[in-house]
Formats: structure tokens, C-alpha cells, sequence
């Protein structure tokens, strides 16, 4: 079949490449690359095809507040007059792109409201659980939660963003039995109730991570959001065995016994990241399926942003959102909810891949959850390739231990000044005399972290929190313990190195420097994401 | 003998200009700079003494003047022909070695009674420049009765001549001069205790600079901006903390001072986060570049009532004083060397602390390479793109130079 939608959405798919495969398209940022891989010897995964979603959405999710899963009443009976009540929800973080009005969590927002209203609850605030992101804008907000809720919330101060470091915000529940402190939002801390709205867009988010990272500061998350945690996560993906999760997990317990009382609602969407129609439809296509429109279509669009402005790219894919549609929602209590999210979360991402390759190639897209209406700058494209795409397994890395990942992205020396000024610095000075994740956090972190330039920024501006550059480099420490290189393909030489990594002008070239380290005619696995796939690595 | 020469020439000093906007030290080609025979300077009074340069410096007062880029201000205060070099290590009939202190005071002009500047050991001060016995010229190198350092020979006043210890060898002895200017600006920064200084430019005279401060001052943090990876790995080694190209210095200063920063306003462009200048700052900043943009970044990251001083030469600048009058912000010269006033209370001659200096920092490894006069246009090309090469001082080297054994 080589155009249109098929009755049942195909898994993900381990395609062996010979010579009678096309170019594969690889992700380059605002941009795209097609690639040949070298015949018998390469595979592409690819994506599960997107699963249908609910056809009632609303009615899914009224049914799930009042049938919830685990030890939890239904929300209804968890309410009452003169409670008080508090809904976080996800932040601008997620999905990836945004998605299309009317975004899930207006949708969960507003059946939640529903039944407060019924019930007489007056009290009710709603805080973006942002942790240490940067604050949302007021078009932000709005898109996630609709107007009539914004409008409704919003003038009077009953919706904001959380501020990790209000002093008066801010409390500290207790510790783990590993020492770890657990800052929470005083607000949610002091609440009756609170009702944390969520969208999984892949198997790290949710589950005790909504609340005890996303209602933090950095008292607490620095004791998840470190090397250690990292490189003691097989992946920061697998919450079986994640050290990232098992930190969550047990702040989630100390929040549950200071008496806060959690009703996760969850939500998981489909890998409709392009959509079916449109002009980037074909990124979810395969490409030998391809019509000739579809090549007539792909090589105009790539000769037009080949030769535009990146400025001009950047608002032309920032402008594109997602028509994902939801293929579950779960409510109740928070472990037994995220337990169900996951399976669902892995029902549209897991695809099964047989053995570890020595050399992983990946297309590095246009955005990642720090650049939304903003800057794909070279901190976060290592974020994004060697943090969340390298750890989309479960079982093993895609690629072997000492061997080579090739990224492909512009990886331009370019950086949002108003969202991510701790990032400019991170890495004129930070990266400029080590790259060494154990090295950058006992050296650096602190001193970062505590600086009040960047708290102002982050409390009155749109910046990510001082800190946030560091917990990018620690999510590629991982990957960069595994891996004997990393080579960018297209990327500006002088910012690749200062990463030590490695540039390349084309494919070819990388995969000869990949060959120094992994020796010749290495086996070549290209993960072909997004839409969001994750290797079942067996 | 053998010289360099430079004539008042206005064509080629206009060529000169033209090429040196191309590539920095082509003037050399174009311009009034020659390689010639001329007679040995006639001794300006009975106790001159003539000196044979065994190396000679190149510094970028020099390069300035080879490509047409020297200040007006310089015009009454040279005198054509002259022969330019002013960094020199050189012997003496006597079989002894010396460096040269080439500012030419009221002794060497012969004016009785010496300015008060003079009198107290400022040579630098000097407040009788271009009078007295001599044509203008505030230096040997300057000066055309006294002849300069790129040549075979030039003669010298005894109160400008220094013995060079023994254990100094030439490179290191012809690192005194410039290390001497290190110095005198170190003084001049009155750095505070405990202090952030920032170093722009890593040059010659920043590199002396940071010794400088390093041994005469007890700053917290030094943070110097080098442009070229073997500058930065010798500022680090000489003493800098932190070293950082020159476009990030704004930011590297706000986080090492903790200081807030302030974005200019841009129309349809949010300033939060872009760091245009500081609210607080470094409390010294010593710019051994002296350019428009250097200043500007002095005046961006000097604390209210910090001090900046100008090492380097400036020539006309444009500049945004507004800073230096909202916060109160000295800017300061420093010109040379003569006599300092320590914080012990002692005094000492500026040309003695900076023979230890080098001796104890090993300055001697800032000279990457010489030229025989011969090949000066290599050499000053060389010395202009100095960081570009990995070097640092370039000089002439004269010691096999067949018509200096023959004078």
C-alpha cells in the first residue's frame, strides 16, 4: 500500500537495508537530510504507525475520574465544600509539538472543574508544575488549558505557574530513607486535594515524577537530577530500571505520609506527530512506500528550507501542532494509574530489535521539550541525542558499549537569551574547560544553581532555572560513559567540539570516523525518530 | 650600519595604512619603513654611550606606527628620520649587557633642573617631552638624534641603561621593558583586596600584566580574555583564573562577581537575559588593548566607582561615557614606568621589579621568535598576527648581524 490509512495501525518495524532500499530521511533540525546507508549492513527502526484514539475523549475521561483504578474514591466523592483543592498540570514540556486546541489538559481540566463546581468547591488553584522550566507563557497557558478556564482562573491569581523558588512557596515534607529531601509547592502541600494532570508522552514522564519533580525546586531535584542517577539508569526510560524513577518513587512515598493526598489522572497520546494529511504527512510514512507526489512533495520542501533563513524555518515549524489524539486515560491512585499509562505508553512505542549494533545513527528534529517557541541550541541537541534518544530502550543500548552514535542536526552556536541564559554561559565557560559530567557537577553546579541572576530570570522572566543546563548534560552522562564517539554530521564545527564531540560534513565521513573506533564495516542501526519509538533491545 | 628606518613620507604612509587595513603589518611593504645604510647616531652630549642591540622587541606601539595607525597626538612628539625599537637588550663597549629604559626625561635632554615628574623618578611624566637638547620624541625609537633598537647601533643616555644580570639570558632580558609596563599598570589598578580584576587582551602586555598583578597585588579572582588557544594557555599559566574569548567576557564577569546584568531595550526583542552590561562588576579592569570595543566592554563590566586602566595604546576611539559618569568609574592611563611606590611603603625603580619578574615568572619564554633585520617584514608581519600564530613577542635579532661587529 503507498499512500492513505490502513485498517489497523502497523507496529514498529526493523527494515534491513540492501541495495535496493531508498535514502532514508533523517531529522536535521529545521531541516531535513536523506541518507543511504551502507547495504547489508544497516537497519532502520521505525515506528509503530499512530494507534486510533478514543473516539469519545470526554466521555473517556469522565469516566475515568469516576471509576479510578487502585485505592482511590472516585473524584467526585473526594471532593467537598470548603476543601481545599489544587490541579497541576503538565507544562509546555509536553506533548512534543504542542498539539492541537483543544489540548488534553484543557480537556481533563474542565471535567475536573465540572466536578468541583458540582460539589461547591470554591478554592481551587491551578499551578503549572513546571519545577525548574521556564514559566509558561499567558498564549501558553491558555492553549493548555483553554480560555474559558484561563479566564476563569487566571486574573484573579487561582492560576500560575509554580516557583521553585519562592521562599514562601516552598516546603520541605521530610526525606527519604536515602536522604534525599522532598521540596514540594506549599500551596499543593497545604491542600485538601490535589489532582495532578498529566500527558505521557513517552515512558520516563508521569507516575510520583509528575509530582515530586514537577511541584519541586532544586533542594530536592538534585538528588535524582545527577550523574550518579544517570549513569545508574539502564535507561532513565525502563522506571524497572531506572535510578531516576526509583528516586521519584520514594519521594512519592514520603509526600503520600506528610498526609498529601494525590489523584493522578494520566493520559496517553498516539504517534500522530506529523499527521496524515498535510505537508509533513510523509515523516510518517515509510519511505519505499512513498508516491511520486510524496518525493515531488519532500524535494521541493527540502530545497525551500535549504535555502531559508533559519529564523524564517524556526517559525514555520514552531507553528506546527500535532494533531495527537488520546488513546487512554487512567485516573485514581498514582502507582496503580501510571502502571496501566505505561502499558499504554509501550503499546505505541516499543518496537522489538534483535542485538546492539556498533554504530547508532539518529536524526536529530527541530524540537525537543526545552525549545518549544524557542532555540534548538547545541546543550539541548546533545539533550535530545544522547539523553533522550539514546535511552529510548529498554534491555540494552541500541549501540553496543565503545561504539560510535552520529547525530545529524545544524547544531548552530545560537541560544534564546531570554529562556535559556544559564545555558550561554554552561557553555562558554563550563564546556570551554570540561566536558566531564562528574567533573562539571562538582565543580560547577552549585555556583550555578545558587546565582541570583538566573533565579530573577526564572522568577520574573521565561528562563529555564540557572541549573537546567546541567541536568541537560547530566541526561547524556549515560551515553557519554557508553560510547566510545559521538560525530555531528552538518553541525557548526567549532560548536560540536566544544562539546567534544566530533563534525562531520556528510554521512559518509562520519561513518569512516566511526570506523577508526569501531573498526570496518561496522553494522549501521538508524532510529528513526520521531514519531517517538522506543527499542525493545533484545 | 645597518638600520630600519622610518621617514615622514605622507604617500606612503598612506600606502602603508591602506595595507595594514588588509593585513595587519603589510605597512612594511608599503609604507616609509626601509632597510638601510646609515651612519651610527652622533652622541647627543659627552656621556652617551653607544649601544649594539643583541635582540629587539617588537611591540604594538610599533605596529601601530608601521601601518599608519598612530594617533595624531604622536605628531610634535617624534622627529624624522627615526629608527623605531625601544625593547632592547643590547652590549656595550665595555663588553657589558644592558636593557634600555627609553623614555627620554629632562637628564637625557639635558634640561636643568629636572620637571618635578622627573625629579621624583616619573620618566614617564615627563613634563619637558620634545624641549631640550634632543629633537622630540618621548623614546628612544622616537627620537632621531638617539637612533632605536632596530638598527646595529643607537646611542643612550647612562640613566637609561640597566645592567642585565647574568643569569638573565637575552630573551629573558628583553622581556624587562615591556614586563616594566606590566607592572607600572598593576600599581596603577590599586587593586583592592580580595578583589576581581579583569585582563583584556592577552597580548604582550596582557600576559606581563597578569604576572604583574599576580606579584604585586592580591586579587580573588583574575579574568582575562585571550582570543587564540596558546594565549589562553599562557594567561592561565602566568595567573588568569579564567580565561575567555573576548565576546563573552560580559557574562564571564557577571558570574564570577555574582552581579546582576542588564539587556539593552531592543524594539519587538525581550532584553531579560542578555547581558549588556552589569549592575555591579569587576572592581579593576585592566584593558591592555585600548580600542573602542575594549573600552566598552571595560565600561560594561566595571563595578559603580571601579577603576579601568589603559594599558594598552589607544589610538581615537568612540565611546559611550555615560557609564563613566553615572557609576562613577575612574578611568586611568598608564604610560610606561620610572619609580613605584610599593605597599610596604619602599620605592623601587620599575626596571629593577620587572629584571626579578621575569627572572621569577620565566618571561623570557613570551619571545616565540626573531628575525634578522633583514627579513623585517616577515617579522613584523609575523608580530602582527602574533596570537593568530601562537606567539607572543616577536624581535629582531641582531647578534649576527655582520655590521654590528664592525662599528
Amino acid at each position: 500500500m503507498s499512500n492513505g490509512r490502513h485498517l489497523a495501525p502497523r507496529p514498529g518495524f526493523v527494515l534491513d537495508v540492501d541495495r535496493n532500499s531508498p535514502p532514508i530521511v533523517f531529522h536535521h533540525g529545521e531541516g531535513f537530510r536523506l541518507e543511504k546507508l551502507p547495504a547489508g549492513r544497516s537497519r532502520v527502526i521505525y515506528p509503530a504507525e499512530p494507534l486510533e484514539g478514543l473516539t469519545d475523549p470526554d466521555g473517556a475521561i469522565r469516566h475515568a475520574l469516576d471509576n479510578p483504578i487502585g485505592d482511590s474514591e472516585p473524584l467526585r466523592a473526594l471532593l467537598h465544600a470548603g476543601m481545599k483543592l489544587t490541579v497541576a498540570f503538565d507544562d509546555i514540556s509536553l506533548p512534543l509539538p504542542p498539539m492541537r486546541r483543544p489540548d488534553i489538559r484543557q480537556r481533563v481540566i474542565e471535567a475536573v472543574l465540572d466536578l468541583a463546581a458540582e460539589a461547591g468547591v470554591d478554592d481551587v488553584h491551578l499551578i503549572a508544575a513546571l519545577a525548574i522550566h521556564r514559566r509558561m507563557t499567558e498564549d501558553e497557558l491558555r492553549h493548555a488549558v483553554g480560555d474559558r478556564v484561563y479566564d476563569a482562573f487566571a486574573p484573579d491569581g487561582r492560576l500560575y505557574n509554580h516557583d521553585a523558588e519562592d521562599p514562601d512557596g516552598m516546603v520541605v515534607l521530610g526525606e527519604t530513607p536515602h536522604g534525599e529531601d522532598v521540596q514540594f509547592n506549599r500551596r499543593a502541600a497545604e491542600s485538601d486535594l490535589v489532582v495532578y494532570v498529566n500527558i505521557n508522552l513517552v515512558a520516563m514522564d508521569g507516575g510520583h515524577k509528575s509530582t515530586a519533580t514537577g511541584l519541586s525546586g532544586y533542594t530536592g531535584l538534585r538528588h535524582h537530577h545527577n550523574v550518579h542517577t544517570m549513569q545508574s539508569s539502564r535507561s532513565f526510560m525502563d522506571q524497572e530500571n531506572s535510578a531516576l524513577h526509583a528516586s521519584n518513587w520514594r519521594m512519592g512515598k514520603v509526600i503520600r505520609d506528610a498526609g498529601v493526598k494525590i489523584f493522578q489522572i494520566e493520559t496517553t497520546v498516539n504517534n500522530d506527530t506529523f499527521g496524515r494529511e498535510g505537508p509533513l504527512a510523509l515523516l510518517q510514512k515509510r519511505e519505499w512506500e512513498w508516491s511520486t507526489r510524496d518525493r515531488m512533495q519532500f524535494l521541493a520542501m527540502k530545497a525551500g528550507l535549504d535555502v531559508m533563513p533559519s529564523s524564517a524555518k524556526r517559525k514555520i515549524f514552531s507553528s506546527w501542532q500535532a494533531p495527537y489524539a488520546l488513546t487512554s486515560v487512567q485516573a485514581g491512585e498514582v502507582e496503580a494509574v501510571h502502571e496501566v499509562t505505561t502499558a499504554n505508553v509501550y503499546r505505541q512505542h516499543l518496537v522489538p530489535v534483535e542485538g546492539q549494533t556498533d554504530v547508532l545513527t539518529m536524526g536529530i528534529p527541530y524540537i525537543c521539550p526545552y525549545n518549544v517557541n524557542s532555540i534548538m541550541n547545541p546543550i539541548l541537541v546533545m539533550c535530545l541525542g544522547l539523553g533522550y534518544f539514546f535511552n529510548l530502550y529498554r534491555g540494552r543500548p541500541l549501540v553496543r558499549e565503545g561504539g560510535v552514535l552520529i547525530m545529524s542536526h545544524p547544531t548552530a552556536w545560537e541560544f534564546h537569551p531570554v529562556h535559556h541564559p544559564s545555558y550561554i554561559d554552561f557553555f562558554e565557560q563550563v564546556l570551554a574547560d570540561t566536558t566531564d559530567p562528574v567533573e562539571i557537577e562538582r565543580k560547577y553546579e552549585k555556583q550555578f544553581a545558587e546565582d541570583e541572576w538566573y533565579i530573577h530570570l526564572y522568577r520574573n522572566s521565561y528562563a529555564y532555572h540557572g541549573v537546567h543546563p546541567f541536568y541537560m548534560w547530566y541526561w547524556g552522562s549515560h551515553a557519554l560513559q557508553h560510547l566510545g564517539r559521538v560525530v555531528v554530521v552538518g553541525g557548526d564545527p567549532a560548536a560540536v567540539r566544544r562539546m567534544g564531540f566530533q563534525p562531520a560534513s556528510t554521512l559518509q565521513d562520519a561513518l569512516e570516523m566511526a570506523s577508526d573506533v569501531v573498526g570496518p564495516q561496522p553494522t549501521v542501526t538508524h532510529i528513526k525518530n520521531p514519531p517517538i519509538l522506543m527499542a525493545d533491545v533484545s | 650600519m645597518k638600520a630600519l628606518q622610518f621617514r615622514r613620507n605622507l604617500p606612503r604612509y598612506a600606502a602603508a595604512r591602506i595595507a595594514g587595513g588588509f593585513v595587519p603589518g603589510r605597512g612594511a611593504s608599503a609604507g616609509p619603513l626601509n632597510l638601510v645604510d646609515i651612519d651610527p647616531p652622533t652622541p647627543p652630549g659627552p656621556d652617551w654611550v653607544k649601544v649594539r642591540p643583541r635582540l629587539s622587541g617588537i611591540c604594538g606601539s610599533d605596529l601601530a606606527t608601521v601601518d599608519g595607525r598612530s594617533a595624531r597626538y604622536f605628531e610634535p612628539l617624534v622627529s624624522f628620520p627615526f629608527v623605531p625599537g625601544h625593547e632592547v637588550v643590547g652590549d656595550l663597549d665595555d663588553g657589558s649587557r644592558v636593557v634600555l629604559e627609553p623614555v627620554l626625561g629632562c637628564v637625557s635632554r639635558n634640561l636643568q633642573p629636572a620637571c618635578p615628574p622627573c625629579a621624583d623618578g616619573h620618566l614617564g611624566n615627563c613634563q619637558h617631552t620634545s624641549f631640550g637638547d634632543l629633537e622630540p620624541g618621548i623614546q628612544t625609537g622616537s627620537c632621531h638624534d638617539t637612533g632605536g633598537g632596530w638598527a646595529t647601533a643607537f646611542t643612550a643616555h647612562p640613566t637609561q641603561l640597566h645592567r642585565v644580570p647574568d643569569d638573565l639570558d637575552d630573551s629573558a632580558a628583553v622581556m624587562v621593558e615591556p614586563t616594566a609596563c606590566g607592572i607600572h599598570a598593576a600599581l596603577a589598578a590599586r587593586v583592592p583586596d580580595n578583589a576581581v580584576v579583569v585582563v583584556l587582551g592577552a597580548g604582550t602586555l596582557g600576559q606581563v600584566s597578569l604576572a604583574a598583578l599576580r606579584a604585586f597585588a592580591a586579587p580573588r579572582t583574575i579574568l582575562a580574555t585571550a582570543r587564540y588557544p596558546e594565549q589562553r594557555r599562557m594567561a592561565a599559566a602566568l595567573g588568569a583564573d579564567l580565561v575567555v574569548a573576548p565576546d563573552e567576557v560580559r557574562r564571564a564577569v557577571r558570574r564570577a562577581t555574582g552581579s546582576r546584568a542588564i539587556g539593552a531595550p531592543a524594539i519587538g526583542e525581550a532584553s531579560e537575559g542578555v547581558v549588556d552590561r552589569l549592575t555591579g562588576g569587576a572592581d579593576v579592569v585592566v584593558d591592555c588593548v585600548g580600542s573602542s570595543s575594549s573600552l566598552a566592554d571595560a565600561l560594561a563590566v566595571v563595578r559603580p566607582r571601579g577603576r579601568i586602566v589603559l594599558v594598552g595604546m589607544p589610538s581615537e576611539v568612540t565611546l559611550e561615557l555615560t557609564p563613566l559618569w553615572h557609576r562613577e568609574v575612574e578611568l586611568v592611563g598608564a604610560y610606561t614606568y620610572g619609580t613605584e611606590s610599593l605597599a610596604d611603603g619602599t620605592t623601587r625603580r620599575t626596571f629593577d621589579l620587572a629584571t626579578d619578574l621575569v627572572r621569577d615568572a620565566d618571561l623570557g619564554r613570551l619571545v616565540t621568535a626573531t628575525y634578522p633585520l633583514s627579513r623585517y617584514r616577515e617579522a613584523l608581519e609575523h608580530a602582527a598576527a602574533a596570537g593568530r600564530r601562537g606567539a607572543t613577542k616577536i624581535a629582531f635579532d641582531l647578534r649576527d648581524e655582520k655590521e654590528r661587529n664592525d662599528l
